[in-house]
C-alpha cells in the first residue's frame, strides 16, 4: 500500500471538518486517519457526510450498518452488539462514526474510514470504518461502520462533526494506491 | 509516500517475545504493525499485546476488547466475546486464541496504533489477525482498546501466552 497525505484538518473548538477538494478521480480508494477526537460536548458521537459534485449540502442517501464492541473500566460489562440507533436505512444523516465519546480531558476516539471510488458516476460509493474511543461512562467502545451512498454521482466532498457541540482532533485524508 | 517501513523483526528460533523500544515517538500519528506467520512453539496459546512508557520496564493497563468469528474444519461456527482475552485494567490483551504449533500453522493480521506520543489522552489501539486454531479451525479475531494513561506510549511487545515464539515477521510502519 503506497499512501500519499493529500491534506489534514486541525479542529480546534471547531464544529467541523471539512474536505472540499482533493477527493478526485486520482484515486480508487481515500483514507481518513481520525486522530484524538474530543468533543466539547460529554457524551457525543463523531460523524460524518458527503456531498456529491454539483449539488449543496451533506445530506445523501445512506443505508449503513453499525455495530460495537465495549469493556467498562469497572469491570461490569463487556461484549459485542448491533446498535440499529445508529445505522441507516435510505436516511440522509450524518453517518455516526464513534459512540457515547466523553469530554475529559483524556477522553477522545480514533480510527480510521475508507471511501472506495468516490468519484465513480456508475456504481454507488461504499465506505467501511472501524474506530476506537475512551467513552463517557469509562470504557473502552469500538465502532465498525459499513454502508453506501445510494447516489451515483461524483462524491467530491466529505464533512465530519460532533452530533452536538465542537470538537478538538486531527483528520487527515490519504490517497491510497 | 506516507506509509514508511521502521523497522522489522524476524524471528527464526524460540524466542520469549519481540519487543519494539526505538522509534516510536512523536514522528508519526500512525503505527501499523504487520504480524506475518507468527508461529508458537507451544499449542494453544494466544499472541499477546503490551504497550510502555518506559521503554519496555513495565507495561501499561488497558481497558480492551477481543472477540472472534470462529469456523472449525469440521464442524459448526460461531461468533463470540472472548473474555478471557480483554482487560478492564491490566495487560496484556490477547490479539489471537489459541494458536496452533503443527508446523503448517500460524497467525497473521494487522494492529493500529494511534498518536503514542500524544500526552494529552489515552493512545488508542485496535487490530485484526487471523490464525489456524490448535483444533484446526480459522479464528478472524479483533481486538482494541487503549492504554490508561496519558503519557507518552514508548514500545510496545508481543508474546504468546505460554512458551516462545519459534517463527515471526513483524514489521513496524509510520504513517504520516
Amino acid at each position: 500500500m503506497i499512501s500519499t497525505l493529500i491534506s489534514t484538518c486541525t479542529a480546534d473548538g471547531d464544529g467541523y471538518c471539512q474536505f472540499t477538494s482533493g477527493i478526485t478521480s486520482t484515486y480508487d480508494h481515500y483514507m481518513f486517519v481520525c486522530t484524538n477526537i474530543n468533543p466539547v460536548t460529554d457524551n457525543t458521537h463523531f460523524q460524518f457526510q458527503v456531498n456529491v459534485d454539483g449539488e449543496s449540502g451533506f445530506n445523501e442517501t445512506t443505508t449503513s450498518n453499525f455495530f460495537s464492541d465495549y469493556h467498562l473500566e469497572s469491570n461490569a460489562d463487556a461484549g459485542l452488539g448491533y446498535h440499529a440507533d445508529y445505522d441507516q436505512a435510505q436516511g440522509a444523516e450524518y453517518q455516526s462514526l464513534s459512540r457515547e465519546i466523553g469530554n475529559g480531558g483524556d477522553e477522545s476516539t480514533s480510527g480510521i474510514l475508507h471511501l472506495f471510488t468516490p468519484s465513480n458516476t456508475t456504481f454507488v460509493t461504499h465506505f467501511y470504518s472501524r474506530f476506537m474511543a475512551h467513552v463517557q461512562d469509562d470504557a473502552a467502545k469500538g465502532s465498525f461502520v459499513s454502508g453506501y451512498w445510494n447516489v451515483t454521482g461524483a462524491i467530491d466532498e466529505v464533512s465530519f462533526s460532533m452530533s452536538a457541540g465542537a470538537m478538538d482532533g486531527v483528520v487527515q485524508l490519504y490517497g491510497i494506491s | 509516500m506516507a506509509m514508511t517501513l521502521i523497522t522489522t523483526n524476524t524471528i527464526t528460533s524460540g524466542t520469549a517475545n519481540a519487543a519494539f523500544t526505538s522509534s516510536i515517538d512523536s514522528t508519526y500519528k500512525l503505527y501499523i504493525f504487520k504480524l506475518i506467520d507468527v508461529h508458537p512453539a507451544t499449542d494453544g496459546y494466544p499472541l499477546r499485546f503490551y504497550g510502555s512508557s518506559d521503554g519496555n520496564s513495565s507495561f501499561v493497563n488497558q481497558c480492551s476488547v477481543t472477540w472472534y468469528a470462529y469456523t472449525p474444519e469440521s464442524g459448526t461456527p460461531s461468533l463470540s466475546y472472548h473474555a478471557n482475552g480483554d482487560q478492564h485494567a491490566g495487560s496484556p490483551t490477547d490479539l489471537a486464541y489459541t494458536i496452533g504449533n503443527d508446523a503448517d500453522q500460524s497467525l497473521a493480521g494487522e494492529l493500529w496504533l494511534f498518536d503514542p506520543s500524544n500526552t494529552t489522552y489515552v493512545t488508542h489501539w485496535y487490530s485484526r489477525t487471523t490464525a489456524n486454531g490448535n483444533s484446526d479451525e480459522s479464528f478472524d479475531l479483533f481486538s482494541g482498546g487503549y492504554f490508561q494513561t496519558a503519557s507518552a506510549i514508548n514500545a510496545v511487545k508481543f508474546d504468546m501466552g505460554s512458551g516462545n515464539i519459534d517463527a515471526a515477521v513483524i514489521k513496524m510502519y509510520g504513517v504520516g
